[in-house]
């Protein structure tokens, strides 16, 4: 078990290896519990959150989620989350490691109608990913009518809970807020009904190495309040021509300047592990870090994001990244380094956070 | 095979004669995750005690190998760059390291079972 975010949390429950391989064949289930979860009530909760976030929420109607950062003054990314849209209403999921931060950076740009609620104990969250989540999901709605990046109420083994097709894996799939003392019977009866198929219950370990194949960026590690959404190559996710927001001014200067960072993949020899943190430099020259880095046993080499310079490194490039000592050799590939079942990743642009 | 004695950073030694066998102990593999890779050294090198002789790779980090006694290798365990995971499946048994030709009397340092075991006890609580 490891400390996440204030949360014990398995890395693996049994390897990491064969989570992961359950994740990419069949499905695997992860308790994200710890991901904090917000109601947020008001008068007029779409101003209020319009303000706050990049993307433009006007979009949404009942039932569409969407992925979304927080910015600073400075455009620098505070957290990525996502919006979910209900009654009128909104609810949000944000990282763990960020949840009181988080909450006070709502509260503390509210308006006196504004109400933020933290949920985040009294309703849990489990994702059941894979490319056989939907068959092997125990419940008799209509999931076929849950678009990506759409939810619904409905029961998932009997029991009471929303059904968002959303995830953090590449993969098709769902997450599922429970009522918390409710949530260990539905974690036990996706399993039951999943285990002769390969479904498997999944750590940590292969929640990185899938986020990571699919490039979903985590915070803390690829970006953080110094890097910009633009540096971080979630620029789509910016609606300047939305109206105010923090961080808009900056991000204005941002894009009409250009990005002076860029975020890349990395395809490293096998046994090279590049970790956090560890040099990247190109034709001698030092021009940048690695953010995230791991093992992939589904592709069966190591692969790594990096933040290095703009323009410095396209696809095909050679770098060379710190490893144990010496310089290990890199190979710049097109991100993501492998796109799984989820529906429509690449039509819509949209993916999600951890 | 012979008794099995054990370092405070987790690696184990069994001697036969003159000939030592070396691997990480299953806490070590417990602690370190699904294994990725090893640096090891070639035959024929010669290994004082605690010299550092390689490096295991794993999901979670890279760390060092410490030779528990002094010798010269004879044999590397060449299934294991195929086949890394056997340091997780079995660490006493497929997954051993090195073979050595012991230089030499043990080091007085060694750890029997119940020593090793009230190491593990602190290192996990």
């Amino acid at each position: 078990m490891v400390d996440f975010g204030g949360w014990e949390m398995p890395q693996q429950y049994t390897s990491i290896r064969d989570e992961h391989f359950a994740v990419r064949q069949v499905a695997g289930l992860f308790d994200v519990s710890h991901m904090g979860r917000f109601a947020i009530v008001a008068d007029a909760p779409n101003d209020f959150l319009q303000r706050l976030v990049t993307n433009d929420i006007s979009r949404l109607e009942d039932g569409d989620a969407q992925y979304n950062l927080l910015l600073n003054r400075e455009g620098g990314i505070v957290d990525d989350l996502v919006v979910y849209r209900e009654r009128g209403g909104f609810f949000v999921v944000v990282n763990a490691s960020n949840r009181e931060k988080d909450l006070e950076w709502f509260r503390s740009h509210s308006t006196p109608d504004v109400e933020v609620h933290d949920f985040t104990l009294d309703r849990g969250l489990i994702a059941f990913q894979g490319p056989r989540a939907q068959e092997l999901l125990p419940c008799d709605d209509d999931l076929d009518a849950i678009p990506y990046f759409g939810f619904a109420r409905g029961k998932v083994a009997g029991v009471p809970a929303v059904i968002s097709r959303t995830g953090y894996t590449g993969e098709d799939g769902f997450e599922l807020v429970i009522d918390s003392d409710r949530l260990g019977e539905v974690w036990d009866a996706i399993l039951d009904h999943g285990r002769s198929a390969g479904v498997l219950p999944a750590g940590l370990g292969a929640r990185d190495a899938t986020r990571l194949e699919a490039a979903l960026r985590l915070w803390g590690n690829d970006m953080d309040e110094t890097v910009n959404p633009y540096e971080a190559g979630l620029g789509w996710t910016v609606k300047l021509g939305k109206g105010d927001f923090i961080g808009r001014s900056e991000l204005e200067k941002v894009k009409a300047e250009g990005a002076r960072r860029q975020l890349v993949g990395l395809k490293m020899q096998p046994g090279d592990i590049a970790r956090h943190g560890a040099g990247v430099s190109a034709g001698g020259r030092r021009i940048g870090v690695i953010t995230s880095g791991t093992h992939s046993f589904f592709l069966g080499f190591p692969i790594a994001l990096a933040m290095v310079e703009a323009r410095s490194l396209q696809v095909g490039d050679r770098a060379a990244v710190e490893v144990r000592g010496r310089e290990a050799p890199a190979e710049v590939v097109k991100l993501p380094f492998y796109r799984g079942s989820a529906r429509s990743l690449s039509d819509k642009k949209e993916s999600r956070h951890g | 095979m012979a008794e099995r004695r054990y370092t405070k950073t987790h690696e184990w030694v069994a001697v036969d004669g003159k000939r030592a066998t070396i691997g990480i102990t299953d806490f070590a593999q417990s602690q370190l995750g699904d294994v990725v890779f090893l640096e090891l050294p070639s035959v024929g090198r010669k290994l004082a005690e605690r010299e550092t002789f390689g490096v295991i790779e794993s999901v979670k980090a890279a760390s060092d190998l410490y030779a528990p006694v002094a010798g010269r290798i004879t044999e590397v365990n060449d299934k294991l760059s195929a086949k890394p995971e056997l340091i997780n499946s079995d660490p006493y048994g497929e997954g051993w390291i090195l073979k050595l030709d012991l230089a030499g009397d043990l080091p007085s340092a060694l750890l029997d079972e119940a020593g090793y075991k009230k190491v593990t006890e602190e290192a996990a609580s």
